[in-house]
């Protein structure tokens, strides 16, 4: 599409300012990490390095990130198994109440999170499950389902299942063909949906609240916790930035392996 | 063109257990079908939708008021406070208002963006902007909501800005809270709409250009109904995330109210899940009406 | 095919539902006063069960998480071999409800929630015979009406504080004497007051009635009746016009009084301390008219799965010297006075420990319910206090 100059000038302005004005705030938590002041007082009075220098002796926070990572590798697990079957269901096959259940699959993050959360407590209260980590990852992994299945049926809407047949013509079992031509087609969705999982459950607190249990704490339990305290807020702050420049990693290689499958689907789509 | 035998193939299924196994599973599709959907319909289908339903039920119980204990009868006595009491029509049209105005504020902000980094960027850059708007995600949403907290605080960073220019400071108000909200929800309303755009080839719209169109009219009748899910998708995310928000505008609202907070209050306040039941169904109804408004547009596959 | 999954969905939610009507209390309705379940008390402790889960405020149950050097619950789990798992609450209310689920065997109940504990069959009574350092506990905390019913004591004081007028002495140059610097529609904080963000502040507003119109009639600042509740209601709703913000977490209230958002409001000692520390020009005073307070008590749930480290608990936190490191961590008065032998010099004065005096112009948190100390079943009780604090917001 041939734009104006103006216009291309224009974006890329409105681009710019965008991003600053996203990472503004977190350079604000980056500042309050070195401020002395523990109430976040602005300008910071003092800079210091004592909350980096303490922050991971905090016992607290290292139980916090493990569980949390925990919830979120179990609960990306069962979003990649559920996620998947549901898109293989109803991608290639054609039933009734194929609409109610794709409906049903977008309720938990469609719905607000705190009727989902007091829905799964009193559930959980009622048939008299005791409240830990499982509570945390089932009501987790019921609401990460839906990123794994958006992508996946994405993709397999994009495939028109010819390589399949082709494979089972050729005399593959099912499980053959699902392992070497189904999956592998389907590898970056899967990694996408995986990837989106994981940071939605990573980051969830208003669900988590309601379905933990006693001593049962993610990380954003702990920051809930700790931002109310005097002598841990600070810290808070130093564990938000170390996450944030943890996690370009991850983001950084699924944005290539996405990108990759993305680049050679638009060649396949002839454009 | 020669067929292979599978079975000479080392990775053949093992036996005729798994041979059988397979080719009853390939001619029976109903038994697949039924495999495939067994877990998620009994997850989703069962628990998370059997609590909702059970949640809906209890809006129609009561509290012992005395001792907190639930009286399981009948009766509609949640649902005429609600409906009687003014003030909570005022909060859910607050919030509701709050909601509108954050979707609206976050596509006017986030579509220019999208529409670069889709359409103008380079493809290398691009990739980075892509990270650019996902690492914000891995920072906690708490502790961005306090960081809004520090720049709306008297002297804080807005004050800095805003006093020199002999602007007010909205302070720790609704204003607030949509601001907030609305940098908070940002990621997921670019993501969507990012994805879309990308999706729109380009050969078409030049196609349009070269038959005449101008942008405007490109844009209108070319581009829009084409991003029209991905618009749609992002929206309903920002909407749905905003409408239930009790956090961030507890931390940054001041004295505002949202119905979140009163459902949190009655939940974990006198302990009155009935109630709290009952006003939950208000935001719930508003999400199903506008999912079922928008199923046939297939945004909620890109969602 | 189109029955079949409304079956399904119906039997599901059927199954569900029967499921969740096992065992529902007999229940009066409200007004009636009804009779505190009777539930055993303990008559001798044995060996640690090896674990103890509790339900506490921020603060009261430390073991290094915020500063290394400030633990109490390793030296416990020494001595009694009992692993301790706190979960933090951060109202009363939400106090009530995680106790409600009997996973837990202790609560730190304000008096706020300890009355709906007894009521509700959820805490028992504490058998203080079993309790060494119960016998060292500031008499006027024993037998109170927030956390014993007919004679029967249902658990161990922990410590008090009242809710102190804080304001900011560089923009309220006339140090205030009366909660009308946070009532009055003239008064010289509007726009810039706090407020306590709980249906329970509604007792404040009465307290503040009982002394400036006293045509009311309140005596007890938690039990109302209605005519006594509208005129705090609305004294409150009028307040909403010049309130800045509603806190419940202390360290926004310290921001917000460092940064110069609020002049004046409720707040705790600590929470003066906290900003005084850190330069704002803070002061405090319990006015003329008295405040409001919280005394916290620890309960015992009623079906605790390890009740033998509970009550070990119980005497440790009650002991001098931890009562001392509580106390000055927290920033609140511990209930037992022979803690003083181990607190910094000065700390005892400050937190008005023994002043029973000043403690008598408390009013400690209670729950409001239906009958009366006048023997009538008039008074509003809590779940209205929390309709009209939604009101009150608006």
């Amino acid at each position: 599409m041939t734009l104006s100059r103006t216009a291309r000038v224009l974006l890329r302005i409105w681009a710019g300012v965008f991003l600053v004005v996203v990472y503004v705030p977190l350079a604000v938590i980056l500042v309050n990490s070195f401020n002395s002041d523990r109430a976040f007082a602005w300008p910071p009075p003092h800079l210091t390095l004592h909350w980096w220098t303490s922050a991971w002796q905090v016992p607290g926070v290292r139980a916090a990130l493990l569980t949390s990572v925990e919830v979120g590798v179990a609960a990306t697990a069962l979003a990649l198994l559920l996620g998947t079957a549901a898109a293989l269901a109803l991608a290639r096959y054609r039933f009734f109440g194929q609409r109610p259940l794709a409906l049903v699959l977008v309720l938990p993050i469609a719905l607000p999170g705190i009727v989902t959360g007091i829905a799964l407590e009193s559930a959980f209260q009622t048939t008299g499950v005791t409240f830990g980590i499982y509570t945390i990852i089932i009501a987790h992994a019921t609401f990460c389902v839906v990123m794994v299945y958006n992508n996946v049926v994405a993709r397999l809407r994009r495939m028109s299942g010819s390589a399949e047949e082709a494979s089972m013509d050729l005399g593959a079992g099912i499980g053959r063909t699902f392992m070497s031509v189904t999956l592998p087609s389907m590898r970056s969705a899967l990694v996408a949906g995986a990837l989106l999982a994981f940071a939605l459950s990573f980051d969830e607190i208003v669900v988590t609240t309601f379905t933990a249990g006693a001593g049962t704490q993610t990380l954003p339990l702990w920051i809930f916790n700790n931002l109310a305290r005097p002598n841990a807020a600070p810290v808070v702050n130093v564990v938000a930035v170390s996450i944030i420049g943890l996690s370009l990693i991850p983001v950084y290689l699924a944005q290539r392996l996405s990108s990759d499958a993305g680049t050679t689907d638009s060649a396949a789509a002839g454009h | 063109m020669t067929t292979t035998s599978v079975t000479d193939r080392p990775e053949a299924p093992a036996g005729p257990t798994g041979h059988r196994l397979s080719a009853l599973l390939h001619n029976r599709p109903g038994l697949r079908l039924g495999g495939l959907l067994a877990g998620p319909v009994a997850w989703l289908g069962v628990v998370y939708v059997g609590s909702l339903v059970v949640l809906l039920i209890s809006a129609f119980w009561t509290i012992d008021t005395y001792t907190g204990a639930l009286i399981r009868s009948f009766t509609l006595t949640n649902f005429e406070t609600l409906f009687t009491q003014s003030v909570y029509w005022h909060i859910i049209g607050r919030t509701v208002a709050i909601a509108l105005a954050v979707t609206v504020f976050d596509f006017l902000l986030a579509m220019p963006m999208a529409f670069y980094m889709a359409k103008v960027a380079s493809p290398r850059s691009r990739r980075w902007l892509v990270v650019a708007i996902l690492t914000p995600l891995w920072s906690n949403y708490l502790v961005k909501a306090y960081a809004w907290l520090v720049m709306f605080s008297n002297g804080g960073l807005i004050d800095w800005v805003t006093k020199p220019l002999g602007l007010g400071n909205p302070g720790l108000s609704t204003t607030a809270t949509v601001i907030t909200l609305a940098y908070l929800w940002l990621p997921y309303m670019v993501l969507p709409l990012f994805a879309g755009l990308e999706r729109l080839p380009d050969s078409m719209l030049e196609a349009s250009g070269d038959l005449g169109a101008r942008p405007w009219y490109t844009f209108r009748h070319a581009v829009l109904p084409i991003v029209t899910p991905a618009i749609l998708a992002g929206c309903i995310t920002t909407f749905s995330l905003s409408l239930g928000d009790y956090i961030a505008v507890s931390i940054v609202g001041g004295t505002t109210q949202m119905i979140g907070n009163v459902i949190l209050s009655n939940v974990g306040s006198a302990n009155n899940l009935p109630f709290a039941a009952a006003l939950a169904i208000v935001p719930a109804v508003i999400m199903l009406v506008l999912l079922a408004a928008v199923r046939r547009t297939g945004a909620l596959d890109a969602m | 095919m189109k029955t079949r999954w409304l079956r399904l969905a119906a039997v599901s939610a059927v199954a569900l539902t029967l499921a969740a009507c096992g065992g529902g209390s007999g229940t009066t309705p409200s007004g009636k006063p009804a009779a505190v379940p009777s539930i055993a008390m303990k008559q001798s402790i044995g060996k640690g069960e090896g674990q103890l889960n509790l339900v506490a405020w921020a603060g009261y149950v430390e073991y290094g998480q915020d500063d290394p050097k400030v633990d109490w619950v390793h030296p416990f789990t020494k001595q009694t071999g009992c692993h301790v798992n706190v979960k933090v609450a951060g109202t009363s209310d939400e106090m009530v409800t995680l106790m409600r689920t009997g996973q837990y065997d202790g609560v730190s109940a304000s008096g706020d929630a300890s009355l709906r504990l007894i009521y509700g069959g959820i805490v028992a009574p504490v058998n203080t015979k079993l309790v060494p350092n119960y016998a060292d506990v500031a008499p006027y905390l024993k037998d109170a009406a927030w956390n014993s019913v007919d004679g029967r004591m249902y658990g161990i004081p922990h410590g008090y504080g009242a809710n102190v007028l804080m304001w900011r002495s560089d923009k309220l140059p006339t140090a205030p004497k009366s909660w009308s610097v946070v009532f009055e529609k003239n008064s010289p904080a509007s726009g810039h007051i706090t407020a306590y963000d709980s249906p329970i502040y509604i007792a404040d507003a009465a307290l503040y009635l009982k002394a400036h119109n006293p045509s009311l009639g309140i005596t007890n600042p938690y039990e109302l009746t209605q005519k006594q509740f509208n005129a705090s209601v609305n004294l409150l709703k009028q307040q909403n016009t010049m309130v800045h913000d509603y806190w419940s977490n202390y360290l926004n209230e310290v921001h917000a009084f460092k940064a110069g958002d609020d002049w004046a409001g409720t707040s705790w000692q600590v929470i003066a301390n906290t900003a005084q520390s850190e330069g704002a020009p803070v002061k405090t005073i319990v006015p003329s008219e008295g405040s409001t307070g919280w005394s916290d008590t620890w309960m015992i749930a009623s079906h605790a799965q390890h009740p033998n480290c509970m009550y070990k608990w119980m005497n440790w936190i009650a002991s001098p010297q931890v009562q001392a490191q509580v106390a000055q961590w927290f920033g609140e008065a511990p209930a037992n006075p022979k803690a003083c032998a181990y607190t910094e010099k000065g700390f005892c004065q400050t937190y008005h420990v023994k002043d029973y005096a000043y403690y008598k112009r408390v009013a400690f948190w209670a729950t409001p319910i239906a009958s009366c100390g006048n023997g009538q079943n008039n008074c509003v009780d809590y779940s209205k206090w929390t309709q009209a604090w939604t009101d009150v917001k608006g």
